[in-house]
């Protein structure tokens, strides 16, 4: 059996186990809905009061509030396994993944497909398709295309991200809850154009948590409009391709976690 | 009232324990708060609308929140929750104290510990490298020190209203968590209250939530003059009571049909 239909059959287990308790499923579902939908509330609350940003619309916000969101709740729904991954780690349970002989990345990926994240999800969709009708574009072909190559990259960078947080738990047992602050706030953080943050900010953003690049750069791009910055159309075209080499450089280090891992025996 | 006192002591000691997770979240909230202030920064300096609160008064709100970030329930006492879950709260009937008044102190320090150990530290760095000022006088300071242990009361009657709640949704985790949102939106803590739409003051003044947060800050801030601190206090008792009322009536019902999981 390959990789994929694997991972396919560990989905519908999931998935199957889930509607088990389907009351359950829709009152979640229905809580991160209005949870992400009152996140967006408060960007509209603030370009009602203030009219613009910067020179960035309410619409233009939206179009990067959408792609992160989207590309989150990709990742966010399969990041369940490693969220685990400390307890796994302390009991000595990861032993029992390594014996198999699959990836360890795809087995904990599969452990749990997260359905309510289903509603950042369809928030985040909803939001997309109202800022592109609002900003009363002509989508061209390779608009388009650049919107789902940032988003995806996106998706990649926050996979590659709980990826690197589990890989911490090697050492420490625990995986890190700092880097919540970077998932969730790099969310936040994300949805705003560069320019209104510091210097030192911005380059955090574009160098170590590069998510600048999978939204900022390509909406610079697909809404046509000049960086103050100073980057160039073909770098804010190919900057979602950062996201994937975030993606493999964490798959490398998690080997070199599990090349480090010895069983607490327990 | 000594059996409630030592629930609150011995819950509030097993609390403080968790001292690696307090240093996690202190990293977390200083990202968050700076991140949150140059975005409203920017919203503020960038346009020519005037803000209803000056810069340094928004960072310093900033700041309270996220010390005080603890303070608002968006979680529910997990121990009750299992008790609940499990038919263990049997037992809990048989205490000799009276439940509600139980539950409330064991709220009390699930609210208190993790406040304390989480706001001094924040205040201390804020402080010091963020901007963040002291209280706008001493009348302030002092206003905003009585509208906070009144806030302390109602959120932890709030709280209770979401842990009784358990008794009739046992897997209500969505519903808590739609709750918890909701609160802490209106609270002013995601984004602060002042900056909201002109028509939606009246209605955020009229819930609880603005007075765990909002109120407090605006006095500490000078949004609001030290002498309003009696109005605000008004206004917390009164949601105090009619939520207290409210719980007990939810709490009896609850008891009533209660039926006792496992065995």
């Amino acid at each position: 059996m390959n990789s994929f239909r694997l991972y396919y059959r560990y989905l519908a287990i999931s998935i199957r186990g889930q509607m088990q308790y389907r009351a359950s499923f829709l009152t979640q579902t229905l809580g991160t809905l209005a949870a992400t939908g009152i996140e967006f509330l408060s960007i509209w609350a603030l370009f009602h009061r203030f009219g613009t940003l910067h020179g960035w619309t309410l619409p233009e916000v939206a179009l990067m509030y959408g792609m992160v969101n989207v590309a989150f709740s990709l990742t966010d729904a399969m990041s369940r396994g490693f969220d685990a991954f400390g307890r796994m780690v302390r009991t000595g349970d990861f032993d029992r993944l390594l014996l198999r002989p699959r990836s360890t990345v795809l087995q904990l990926a599969g452990q749990e497909l997260t359905m309510r994240r289903i509603g950042r999800f369809s928030q985040g969709i909803v939001v997309l398709i109202w800022a592109m009708h609002q900003l009363q574009m002509s989508w061209s072909f390779l608009q388009i295309g650049l919107l789902v190559a940032a988003t995806l990259g996106g998706a990649c960078f926050f996979f590659g991200l709980i990826v690197l947080q589990a890989t911490t738990a090697f050492w420490t047992v625990e995986s890190l809850e700092m880097f919540n602050a970077f998932t969730y706030g790099g969310v936040y953080a994300s949805q705003y154009p560069m320019t209104i943050y510091r210097g030192w900010f911005r380059r955090l953003m574009t160098y170590v948590i590069p998510l600048a690049t999978v939204t900022y750069f390509p909406a610079l791009a697909i809404l046509g409009r000049p960086d103050p910055l100073g980057t160039r159309l073909l770098f804010q075209c190919l900057s979602p391709l950062i996201g994937v080499a975030f993606l493999l450089i964490a798959f490398q280090v998690w080997k070199i976690g599990v090349r480090h891992y010895c069983s607490t025996g327990s | 009232m000594k059996g409630y006192w030592s629930t609150m002591r011995a819950r509030f000691l097993t609390l403080l324990q968790y001292r690696a997770a307090a240093v996690a979240g202190l990293f977390c909230q200083t990202f968050f708060g700076l991140v949150m202030i140059m975005i409203y920064s920017a919203f503020i300096s960038s346009s020519k609308a005037p803000s209803p609160m000056s810069l340094p008064q928004m960072i310093t709100y900033i700041w309270l929140g996220q010390a005080l970030f603890q303070l608002l329930p968006w979680g529910i006492d997990g121990d009750i929750a299992t008790l609940i879950r499990g038919g263990n709260v049997a037992y809990e009937l048989l205490r000799p104290l009276d439940l509600y008044g139980y539950w409330y102190a064991r709220t009390l320090a699930q609210r208190t510990a993790p406040t304390l150990l989480r706001s001094v530290p924040m205040v201390i760095i804020a402080m010091l490298c963020f901007g963040m000022r002291p209280p706008e006088s001493l009348a302030a300071g002092a206003a905003f020190a009585l509208a906070l242990l009144g806030a302390l009361l109602l959120t932890c009657a709030l709280n209770m209203i979401m842990v009784i709640s358990m008794m009739w949704t046992l897997t209500g985790e969505g519903m808590i968590y739609l709750i918890g949102t909701v609160a802490m939106f209106c609270s002013g803590i995601v984004l602060p209250l002042p900056l909201f739409p002109d028509w939606a003051q009246p209605v955020l003044r009229a819930l609880p939530f603005s007075a765990v947060y909002d109120a407090p800050f605006r006095l500490y801030t000078g949004l609001l003059p030290p002498e309003a601190v009696i109005g605000i206090l008004a206004r917390q008792f009164v949601w105090i009571v009619v939520l207290v009322f409210f719980g007990r009536l939810l709490l009896a019902r609850g008891c009533r049909k209660l039926v006792v999981q496992g065995g």
